[in-house]
């Protein structure tokens, strides 16, 4: 039995559903003033405030070179960062789902970790790991030359942190609820194991690590905390796009900083469109 | 578990890898978690205590550090039950009825968690900064908004938003509306159904959302940093304390105050963990 079961408004001459559970009212309006006055009105001002600055003000806030400089990190570190984590976060949920070993129980756990971790503190802790003196920034500089701390490989690093628990535990459930039989046909019908996983399984999983792909990489773009501490903050290097915002702020350019932010949005937004629809793609092209 | 999973050491299906790989996968896989979930967490303790426990505890005691941590708290006290009214209340009219707009309603919720922590302090600076739309009307009162506790409840308020409702929701939806339309029918109204019949089938859900919610209040930094002002004592919440700290090259107690923000995640880890297996489900943090 469904509570929407419709009935035709005589005056309206629609269908109007029937509520059985009352409170239906109270719960709308408090839903809504909740919502409205903590996100959807101060997201309103975002998008308001830079039209301030006018068509031509607006295209020069935003093509001043320290923001471009600002806004190709952001992207790019954030796009790099949930690249490395894909191979990364599939070997963690494969090595939960699948293999039994020693530790896997506390490997399950901490990868919880970069969630419940505040930001300013996993910030400062890859810094001192990373640090030229630190326990992994020693050995790289002594083996390979690498400076990872105050440089952009530690503003990938930083995000590669916080991104990997959004494709291991994406990719967990999918992983756990996936039929055993379809690899056991191709090895029946003569598959190699490393057909098998190619043709078998990648492809299933595909949608699934765009999916993750997609909340890692959404959300380190906009990541601030861990990233400052690393970063160095070097104009037009090593300076990412939020810490724009805070500089454009502390200079009460209001406008000049919302543009950035709404820069910021629009371009995730892109982005997380041109995933979805090459999910879409991928689904229609395997039914 | 019953997965499925068939014991190696019995036989070796054609389909299965090779133990050795196997065991190659487990071996990179406890690597890749050891280097970039274990080494980040060990260091921030490491650090803290490095110059033993005495100086750790001593840069808590600072009557600095303790004015941060009476904020931080503060601030989890007024937003957390402001986003479990609104968010259970958004959970419950979802799941339980049928309207136009639902979909962007949900869609709005979860909205929060895809915008930078910087933009949601952003926000309320355009709106009650010095140069906000309300900056005039507010200081020709007197009253501060940003730079002060109202700005960092807010900020707040922003970033969690979607916790409690997000852990509630797929309970409730999955729950069905059976029993809800049979106290109607009984004769129960809005607030005791909701009280009685769907507050107690969610309620080790909600606990964790709750959970979830104080962690993310207690540990914010990107959103509270650009409405604080970072005035010592006044508005220096404790992961905004960590950074002053840590700027000053004072790296003792800068650890000090992150080991105890740590800590504060970890039990909520635990916690959720637990409440997990109570609730028998296996939701996601974030």
């Amino acid at each position: 039995m469904s509570a929407s079961a419709a009935a035709i408004d005589p005056a309206r001459g629609r269908a109007a559903p029937i509520r059985a559970v009352p409170g239906f009212r109270t719960s709308l309006g408090i839903t809504l003033l909740w919502a409205g006055s903590i996100v959807l009105i101060p997201l309103l001002a975002l998008v308001l405030r830079p039209l301030e600055l006018g068509p031509l003000g607006l295209w020069e806030s935003l093509t001043d070179e320290r923001v471009l400089a600002a806004l190709r990190l952001s992207f790019g570190a954030a796009f790099l960062a949930a690249a490395i984590d894909l191979p990364l976060g599939l070997l963690l949920a494969w090595a939960i789902v699948r293999l039994r070993f020693p530790g896997r129980g506390a490997l399950d756990a901490a990868l919880d970790l970069p969630f419940a971790l505040p930001t300013a503190v996993a910030g400062i802790a890859l810094t001192a790991l990373t640090a030229p003196n630190g326990w992994l920034g020693a050995p790289l500089m002594a083996m390979f030359g690498w400076k990872v701390a105050f440089s952009q490989a530690g503003i990938v690093f930083a995000l590669m942190f916080v991104g990997l628990p959004f494709i291991a535990r994406t990719l967990e459930p999918v992983l756990r609820d996936m039929p055993l039989d379809a690899e056991e046909a191709a090895a029946t019908l003569g598959a190699s194991r490393a057909q098998t996983l190619w043709r078998v399984v990648l492809p299933a999983l595909l949608p699934t690590l765009l999916t993750g792909f997609a909340l890692a990489f959404a959300r380190a773009v906009g990541e601030y905390g861990s990233v400052i501490f690393i970063a160095g903050n070097m104009p037009m290097v090593t300076e990412i796009a939020p810490l724009l915002i805070v500089i454009r702020l502390e200079q009460f350019d209001y406008a000049g900083a919302a543009a950035v932010g709404l820069a910021m949005l629009a371009l995730s937004f892109v982005v997380l469109l041109a995933v979805n629809l090459l999910q879409r793609r991928l689904r229609r092209g395997r039914l | 578990m019953s997965d499925g999973t068939i014991r190696p050491e019995r036989f070796q299906p054609a389909w299965q890898d090779r133990p050795w790989i196997r065991r190659l996968l487990a071996v990179a896989a406890v690597l890749v978690a050891l280097v970039m979930l274990a080494l980040p967490l060990l260091a921030v303790f490491v650090e803290a205590l490095r110059r033993g426990l005495p100086v750790a505890l001593d840069a808590i005691a600072e009557p600095d550090t303790l004015a941060a941590i009476r904020l931080t708290l503060l601030v989890a006290l007024v937003t957390v039950p402001v986003n479990l009214v609104g968010g259970l209340a958004a959970a419950w009219c979802i799941a339980k009825f049928d309207f136009p707009g639902k979909r962007v309603l949900t869609t709005l919720i979860d909205l929060p968690f895809s915008v930078s922590p910087v933009i949601a302090g952003l926000v309320f600076v355009l709106i009650f900064g010095a140069q906000g739309w309300l900056g005039p009307w507010l200081q020709a009162r007197d009253i501060q908004v940003i730079f002060a506790l109202p700005g960092l409840v807010l900020a707040t308020l922003f970033v969690t938003f979607p916790f409690v409702a997000r852990t509630v929701l797929p309970l409730m939806q999955e729950q069905g509306r059976d029993e809800e339309e049979a106290a109607a029918t009984l004769g129960a109204g809005g607030l005791r159904t909701f009280l009685m019949v769907t507050l107690p089938n969610v309620k080790w859900g909600l606990l964790a959302g709750v959970l979830l919610c104080n962690a993310r209040a207690m540990g914010e930094f990107g959103a509270v940093s650009v409405v604080s002002g970072h005035i010592r004592g006044e508005t220096n919440t404790m992961p905004l304390h960590v950074e002053i700290l840590y700027n000053e090259y004072q790296f003792a107690g800068a650890f000090a105050v992150a080991a105890l923000l740590a800590l504060l995640g970890l039990v909520t880890l635990v916690a959720k963990t637990g409440l997990e297996r109570l609730s028998g489900r296996n939701g996601n943090l974030a």
